[in-house]
């Protein structure tokens, strides 16, 4: 495919490889212990295990699989409300389909379904609105998630919505903000990472100024990449090069799709539509402040929160589950006391087990090679 | 029981009405003209008196093989329509691509439709021609049938179900456990050309270029490649679950491992491109005209030219190789030369948030 193969290429893959074996040799002498780098992104969490990326790296790198897969960290007490509004007679709840397997405190999403809710999976919140128009007798509801990757066409489907004076349709908003996320990583006590892979994506939107503090306060380098292997191969040396430098600078990787000031319509949009909640729960991690937006009160009348009762009920993690190590990169995924026993693909209890962003589920799938050989 | 199969000259009932109602089921004249209408019309089956079953000559079919096969197949999709074929033609070829990769010649077939109230009399037929036009061409009978119809709501438009039999050429022993190291595998064409048609003709992604569905029966293709490569170990079509089911099935049933290398594996373009924006994986995606072939390492040269030199398998390419370590798994060579396993799935594929 155009402009995708090249950034498949064998070849230039070998290159890189050297490259990046020769920079960990000149820094593995000077440190002590494995180079750990998070790729906060699942996207890259799925590239890394989709082209088997782990295992061409040089063994004293590690790479952390970090938070950033937005089905994952989906606590259950959310999910339970999104069936609670699925259950209610008249509404049509649409959803992202990776979402229908992530378990709430009673049953998912597809359990919801085959119990009689009316649930349907689509591939934009512009379809929900669609759908609202084609049934003005039902409400349809958008169950909103991710990062600022997909906001902006949540609330650019508000702003359409209210254009139109479509009334029967809102949104559930769990949108996350992955700064506030990286800096609670950052002052979590068991902290141990040397650099970071920012979300491509998510700095389409925001730009790059949005990290700075992560090179000047807390001194570990970033770099924003893409999600190709070669894009990830070439951040990956570029943070071992600032390491090795002794620079914590921001960096972007992507900049064919990433500008510094990032996209300011989306931009726009996004603050039009919401503000930022005071605190958010995260499955694994627990409450972070400002990690999370709602609608603002003028668009009320398009807020499921507002129009639905829900249960907004706190469902701790099950105590089990090892999730919060994990995304902080304390444990890997196998090393969980569930992973593959009692928390598997078919039965997750975690929610890392669930999407194929998640670590433990891509470890599951397409790991167990280079672990195997290692452990 | 309704069966349509025998051979009496009579004249054929016809429906009058646009649509099918419970009538139509209930086992008076409108199912009788309903039947006859669309199934015998269009199996060409008017020849005799009907009785409630088909009847073989045990003498006629031990002239092609020594052992029968028996199979059968449900089939429920959405839209009935699609590029490349409708619920019909997937009744058909599925059930004969099942015989088929047992190593049987198909010959007959029998026909189950559950129909929901409401659907156009019109959709029946064009249904039962394009079932008696896959038959013919692909020289099976569909000798028996059934039909019933429920309320609107109790199925989905149209379900239909196939059982088929088949008889067994002599000598032919294949099977999911027969896989030895050093084996190759080989697949017939592009993967996962109708799974990527269903989720498109289903309309909710406005793509530009249609995908077509491979639907297709395999027979012929497998009498050349049995031809060709008689040593073959076994044969499976990849349908649900696409081809990394199989795969996985062949490794566990054989305890062999199975190195799949990611260049090799032969998907279309457009579906490429279509997996790439919704997060899925080809090798998962369901087909419905391609196979999957473990040969001795010493025919696969033979067979792939063999199926090379078929219409159904102009594409064909050697995707994988049997290992002897790690059994019962299924590793994959990445384009980047990284190693991953590739698992069987739990359920569907669902597309990814971003």
């Amino acid at each position: 495919m155009k402009y995708v193969d090249e950034f498949r290429d064998g070849r230039r893959t070998a290159g890189l490889i050297g490259a990046i074996e020769e920079l960990s040799q000149t820094i593995g002498s000077a440190t002590e212990g494995p180079i750990r780098i998070m790729e906060v992104c699942g996207g890259h969490t799925h590239s890394i295990f989709r082209y088997g990326i782990e295992g061409l790296l040089p063994r004293q790198i590690e790479l952390i699989h970090g938070p950033g897969c937005p089905v994952c960290v989906l606590p259950m007490g959310r999910i339970d409300d999104c069936i609670a509004i699925a259950e209610q007679p008249r509404v049509i709840f649409t959803t992202f389909g990776d979402a229908m397997r992530v378990p709430g405190s009673r049953m998912s999403l597809l359990q919801a379904k085959a119990d009689g809710a009316d649930i349907r999976m689509v591939y934009s919140p512009t379809d929900a609105l669609n759908l609202a128009r084609r049934h003005p007798d039902r409400e349809v509801v958008f169950f909103g998630l991710g990062f600022e990757t997909t906001m902006p066409s949540t609330a650019l489907t508000v702003l359409q919505a209210e254009a139109e004076s479509v009334t029967n349709f809102s949104v559930f908003c769990n949108h996350i903000t992955i700064v506030p996320t990286i800096k609670a990583i950052l002052d979590s006590p068991d902290m141990q990472i040397d650099g970071f892979l920012g979300p491509g994506h998510v700095s389409m939107v925001i730009g790059t100024a949005p990290y700075e503090f992560i090179g000047h306060h807390y001194r570990k380098p970033l770099v924003v990449a893409g999600f190709e292997p070669l894009d990830i191969l070439q951040s990956i040396w570029m943070v071992l090069k600032q390491i090795k430098e002794g620079r914590s600078e921001i960096e972007n990787q992507y900049a064919r799709v990433v500008v510094d000031g990032g996209n300011a319509a989306a931009l726009q949009a996004v603050t039009k539509v919401y503000e930022i909640r005071p605190f958010f729960e995260w499955r694994g991690m627990g409450s972070i402040d400002h990690s999370g937006v709602k609608m603002r009160d003028a668009y009320a009348r398009f807020d499921a929160e507002r129009k639905f009762a829900i249960p907004n009920l706190s469902i701790p993690d099950p105590k089990a589950c090892q999730c919060g190590e994990v995304l902080k990169g304390v444990i890997k995924p196998h090393q969980c006391k569930v992973f593959g026993t009692a928390c598997t693909p078919e039965t997750p209890i975690g929610a890392l087990m669930v999407s194929s962003e998640g670590a433990c589920a891509a470890y599951f799938q397409y790991g167990g090679i280079r672990r195997a050989g290692s452990a | 029981m309704n069966e349509m199969h025998v051979r009496r000259r009579r004249k054929l009932g016809k429906v009058q009405v646009p649509a099918v109602t419970l009538a139509h089921g209930a086992g008076g004249r409108a199912m009788k003209d309903l039947i006859d209408d669309v199934f015998i019309t269009a199996f060409d089956a008017s020849g005799g008196p009907l009785e409630d079953q088909a009847r073989f000559s045990l003498n006629d079919l031990a002239r092609h093989g020594d052992r029968l096969a028996f199979t059968t197949d449900a089939f429920v999709v959405d839209p009935l329509f699609f590029p490349g074929g409708d619920i019909g033609t997937l009744a058909v070829c599925g059930t004969i691509n099942d015989l088929a990769v047992g190593g049987a010649l198909p010959l007959y077939l029998s026909c189950a439709v559950i129909v929901e109230e409401g659907i156009a009399v019109e959709t029946l037929r064009r249904v039962a021609r394009s079932m008696a036009d896959t038959a013919r061409s692909a020289g099976v009978s569909i000798v028996t049938g059934d039909t019933k119809v429920v309320n609107r709501g109790a199925c989905d438009k149209l379900f239909i179900t196939t059982s088929g039999v088949g008889v067994i050429r002599p000598h032919i022993d294949l099977g999911v456990n027969r896989a030895r190291p050093s084996d190759v595998v080989l697949v017939n064409g592009f993967l996962g050309d109708h799974g990527a048609a269903i989720l498109e003709a289903r309309g909710e992604l406005a793509l530009r270029s249609p995908i077509a569905s491979d639907c297709a029966p395999l027979h012929d293709l497998v009498s050349v490649l049995l031809a060709a490569a008689p040593g073959m170990r076994c044969l499976r079509d990849a349908t649900r679950g696409g081809v990394a089911t199989v795969l996985n099935e062949i490794a566990e049933g054989s305890r062999v491992g199975l190195e799949v290398e990611e260049a090799g594996v032969p998907v279309r373009e457009e579906v490429r491109g279509f997996c790439e924006i919704l997060g899925l994986d080809p090798l998962y995606l369901a087909n419905e005209g391609k196979l999957v072939a473990v040969v001795p390492a010493e025919q696969a040269d033979a067979a792939l030219a063999a199926l090379r030199a078929h219409p159904f398998g102009e594409h064909a390419a050697i995707i994988a190789r049997v290992t002897d370590s790690e059994h019962g798994r299924v590793v994959m060579r990445t384009i980047l030369g990284g190693r991953r396993i590739v698992d069987m799935l739990v359920g569907d594929q669902l597309p990814r948030i971003c």
